[in-house]
C-alpha cells in the first residue's frame, strides 16, 4: 500500500517530461514494474511463509524488511545519484566500511563524541567523493577506472590498518539502529529522508535538472552552458556522504567500526543492482531515486522471505543474479538501452 | 616507403612500464639475474596473461566482463570434484571445462545482444549466479582433488638448453597471445574493433554486430577456463581462486591502454598489461611493501596510468572516454 504515491508521483513526472511524445496516460514503466514486482512479491512470499508455518508481515517481519533496506537503502540513493549523470561509483562498500570505523573510533564508546564523530566520518566521505569526482572530470579519468582506483587504495588502507572490527559507540548512540517509532526502525526513516532529499535534489532543483542533461547527452549539456563537471563532482560528493551516513548507521548497528561491513555486503555491486533494478538507466539521464527505493526494498524482502525460508543462503545469489538480468531485460524491451550507448 | 615493425596503437607506453619493471626486478632481487626468475614470474602472471586478453575482446567491442573471477572459481570447484585425484579423468575435463567456459561466455553474449541488457548488468548477475552456485554445491569448501596429470599445466615445465625449465604455462600464453593477434589482423578481429569503435557504422556497412559481440563472449569465457586450469595447477583448489579477478583483468587490459568503451587499444599491449601488473606484484614484494598495501599501490598506478594517457591523447578522447565508460551495451 505504501507503494502507491512513489509510482504514481514519477508517472506525472515523466509524463510532464516527455508531454510531447507520451500522452497523459498509465504508462508501464520500470518504476511501476519495480513497485508491482514487489507487491507480487510480498503476496507470494507471505503466501508461502504462510504454507511453512509463518508469518512475513508481521511487525518482527516489516521490522526485518526495513532494516535490511536501510544501510543498502542509503548506499543506493547515493549511487543513483551518480548513475544519473552517467557515472558510477565502486568505492563506496570500503568507502562505508571506512566511516564506520571513523565514526565508532572518533566515539570511543563516549557520549559527548558522537556529534563529532558522525560530522568527522561524513567530512571523510565527502573528501573521498571529492577525489573520485576530481579524478573524473580534472584528470579525464573513465568512473569506472577512477571508482575502482580509489576502492582499491582505500582497501588497501584498511587491510592494512585493521584485522577486525575497532572503536566502539556508545550506548545511546546504539538507538540509532535499534530505536523503533512504532514498527518503523528509526534507521528506515532517515533513510527515507535521505531518499527525499535525493528525490528533491533530482526533481526540484537546477543542479538535479543539470545532473539528467550531463547524463543524458555530456557534449549537450556543456554546450548549453551547463558545468558538467560540477555536476559530476557533486553527484560524487553526495553519493560518499549517503555511503558514509550508511557506515555511521551500521557503526550504530553493531557498536563498533568494521572495516569489512561493506565489502561483506556487497555494497558497490549491489547498489548499482538495485539502482538498476529500479529503471535507472545505466547510461544516465534516466530513472531516479523512487525507482531505487522500490529496487531496495525488493532486494530486501526477497533476503527476508528467503531467510523465513530458510533458504540455502547462496541460492539467494543465484535468484538475485536471475532477478537482476531478467528485470534489466524486460525493461530493455520496452526501451532500448542502445540508443544512449 | 620502407616496411618496419608497427606497433599498434597504445602499446609503446605500457611495453615502456613493462621493461622498466623488469629491469627494476633484476636489482631489486637477486633472483632476477637469470633467465629462472623470469620464468617463474612469467608462471604466475599467466593465468592473469590469459584473462586479460580475454577481456580484451569484450572490453575492445565495447563491453565488460565482470563473470571471469566467478567463472574461474566455478572452473577450479568443478575440476577438483570431477576429476577426483584420478589421472585419466584430466583431459577430459580439461576439454569440458573449456566447453563450460565458452557456455558461460555465450550466455553473456546473448542475454546482451539479444536481450539488449547492458553487459555491465549481464556479466554482473552472472558473477551472482555463479559465486552463488559454486557455494551452493560445495558448501564453501570445495570436495574432490587434482590429479598431477591435470597439474602439470600450471606448474610443471620441459627442460630447455640455457633457460632451464620452461614452464608449460608459458607456452600456453605465448601461443594463446599469437593466436589473438593473429585474429585480431584478420577482418573478423578488425570488425570486432570497429563494433567498439562505432556499432551503428559497422551495422549500416553489414557486418554482423551481435554475431562478433557473441564471439567477443565466447572467447573471454573460453581463456577464462584456460586461466582456470592453469591456476589449479599452480595454486591448488579453493572457493577463493577467481575472488576479484574480473577487477584485476580490468585493470591490466587498461593499464595496457585500451580505451574503456571500446574501440581502441591492442591485444599485445593487454597482455603485457597482465604481465606489468604481476611484474609490479612482485617488485613490490621484494622491496618489502606490505600485501595488504598492494591493493592501494594498484590503485593508485592504474589511475595515474589512465589520467596519462587521457592526458596524452588530448580532450576528444578523454571526453569520449568518460562518457561512454560504464556506458556500453
Amino acid at each position: 500500500m505504501s507503494a502507491v504515491p512513489g509510482p504514481a508521483r514519477t508517472r506525472r513526472d515523466t509524463a510532464r517530461r516527455d508531454t510531447a511524445e507520451r500522452p497523459r496516460r498509465f504508462a508501464f514503466t520500470p518504476v511501476v514494474a519495480v513497485y508491482v514486482a514487489l507487491v507480487v512479491l510480498l503476496v507470494a512470499g507471505s503466501a508461502l511463509v504462510a504454507l511453512g508455518g509463518g508469518v512475513l508481515l508481521d511487525q518482527g517481519g516489516v521490522v526485518n524488511i526495513l532494516t535490511r533496506a536501510t544501510a543498502l537503502g542509503l548506499v543506493a540513493v547515493g549511487q543513483t545519484l551518480v548513475v544519473v549523470t552517467g557515472s558510477l561509483d565502486l568505492s563506496v562498500a570500503h568507502l562505508v566500511g571506512l566511516c564506520s570505523l571513523v565514526a565508532a573510533e572518533t566515539m570511543a564508546g563516549s557520549g559527548t563524541m558522537v556529534v563529532p564523530g558522525v560530522l568527522l566520518a561524513l567530512a571523510v566521505a565527502a573528501v573521498v567523493g571529492l577525489v573520485n569526482g576530481l579524478v573524473i572530470t580534472v584528470l579525464g579519468v573513465n568512473a569506472f577506472i577512477a571508482t575502482l582506483g580509489v576502492a582499491l587504495v582505500l582497501r588497501g588502507y584498511l587491510e592494512h590498518g585493521y584485522t577486525g572490527p575497532a572503536g566502539s559507540v556508545p550506548r545511546s548512540f546504539q538507538h540509532l539502529g535499534y530505536a523503533r517509532v512504532g514498527p518503523v526502525p528509526v534507521g528506515a526513516l532517515l533513510a527515507l529522508l535521505v531518499a527525499a532529499a535525493a528525490w528533491w535534489y533530482l526533481r526540484r532543483t537546477r543542479g538535479g535538472y543539470h545532473a539528467y542533461a550531463v547524463g543524458g547527452d555530456v557534449d549537450v549539456a556543456r554546450l548549453s552552458g551547463v558545468r558538467t563537471g560540477r555536476t559530476i563532482v557533486t553527484a560524487h560528493v553526495l553519493c560518499s556522504v549517503a555511503a558514509g551516513l550508511a557506515g555511521v548507521f551500521l557503526a550504530a548497528r553493531l557498536g563498533s567500526g568494521a572495516p569489512h561491513v561493506g565489502t561483506d555486503a556487497g555494497y558497490d555491486l549491489e547498489s548499482i543492482a538495485a539502482v538498476v533494478l529500479g529503471g535507472t538507466a545505466l547510461a544516465g539521464g534516466r530513472g531516479g531515486v523512487v525507482g531505487t527505493v522500490g529496487g531496495v526494498l525488493l532486494l530486501a524482502t526477497l533476503d527476508t522471505v528467503f531467510d523465513d525460508l530458510a533458504v540455502d543462503p547462496f541460492f539467494k545469489d543465484v535468484v538475485r543474479g536471475v532477478v537482476l538480468v531478467v528485470a534489466v531485460a524486460l525493461y530493455a524491451r520496452r526501451r532500448p538501452f542502445r540508443g544512449a550507448a | 616507403m620502407t616496411r618496419r615493425p608497427r606497433l599498434a596503437d597504445g602499446t609503446a607506453p605500457v611495453l615502456v612500464v613493462l621493461a622498466v619493471l623488469l629491469v627494476a626486478l633484476a636489482f631489486a632481487g637477486p633472483a632476477y639475474t637469470e633467465p629462472a626468475g623470469y620464468l617463474a614470474l612469467f608462471k604466475r602472471a599467466a593465468p592473469l596473461v590469459l584473462l586479460a586478453v580475454g577481456q580484451y575482446f569484450v572490453v575492445v567491442s565495447g563491453g565488460f566482463d565482470l563473470s571471469v573471477g566467478a567463472l574461474v572459481t566455478a572452473e577450479v570447484v568443478i575440476a577438483a570434484r570431477l576429476v577426483a585425484g584420478d589421472d585419466a579423468n584430466a583431459l577430459p575435463v580439461i576439454a569440458l571445462l573449456l566447453g563450460f567456459g565458452v557456455l558461460v561466455g555465450l550466455l553473456n553474449g546473448l542475454i546482451t545482444t539479444k536481450l539488449l541488457v547492458p553487459s555491465f548488468i549481464v556479466t554482473l548477475g552472472m558473477l551472482l549466479v555463479l559465486d552463488g552456485a559454486v557455494f551452493l554445491w560445495t558448501g564453501g569448501a570445495p570436495r574432490g582433488a587434482l590429479s598431477p596429470s591435470f597439474r602439470v599445466f600450471g606448474r610443471g615445465g620441459f627442460d630447455v638448453p640455457l633457460l632451464g625449465q620452461v614452464p608449460w604455462s608459458v607456452v600456453v600464453v605465448l601461443v594463446v597471445s599469437a593466436g589473438a593477434v593473429l585474429f585480431m589482423r584478420s577482418g573478423t578481429g578488425r570488425t570486432l574493433l570497429a563494433v567498439g569503435d562505432n556499432d551503428t557504422a559497422v551495422r549500416l556497412a553489414g557486418g554482423l554486430v551481435d554475431r562478433l559481440r557473441l564471439v567477443a563472449f565466447a572467447l573471454s569465457g573460453l581463456l577464462a577456463a584456460l586461466a582456470a586450469v592453469l591456476l589449479a595447477g599452480f595454486a591448488g583448489v579453493s572457493a577463493q581462486v577467481g575472488a576479484g579477478l574480473e577487477f584485476r583483468a580490468i585493470t591490466a587490459v587498461v593499464l595496457g591502454g585500451v580505451v574503456l568503451g571500446g574501440g581502441r587499444g591492442s591485444v599485445v599491449a593487454a597482455a603485457a598489461g597482465g604481465l606489468s601488473l604481476e611484474a609490479l606484484f612482485s617488485l613490490l614484494n621484494l622491496l618489502g611493501v606490505p600485501g595488504a598495501l598492494e591493493s592501494a599501490v594498484q590503485g593508485l598506478i592504474i589511475v595515474t596510468a589512465v589520467a596519462y594517457a587521457a592526458r596524452s591523447t588530448g580532450p576528444r578522447r578523454a571526453s569520449r572516454a568518460r562518457e561512454r565508460g560504464p556506458v556500453t551495451p
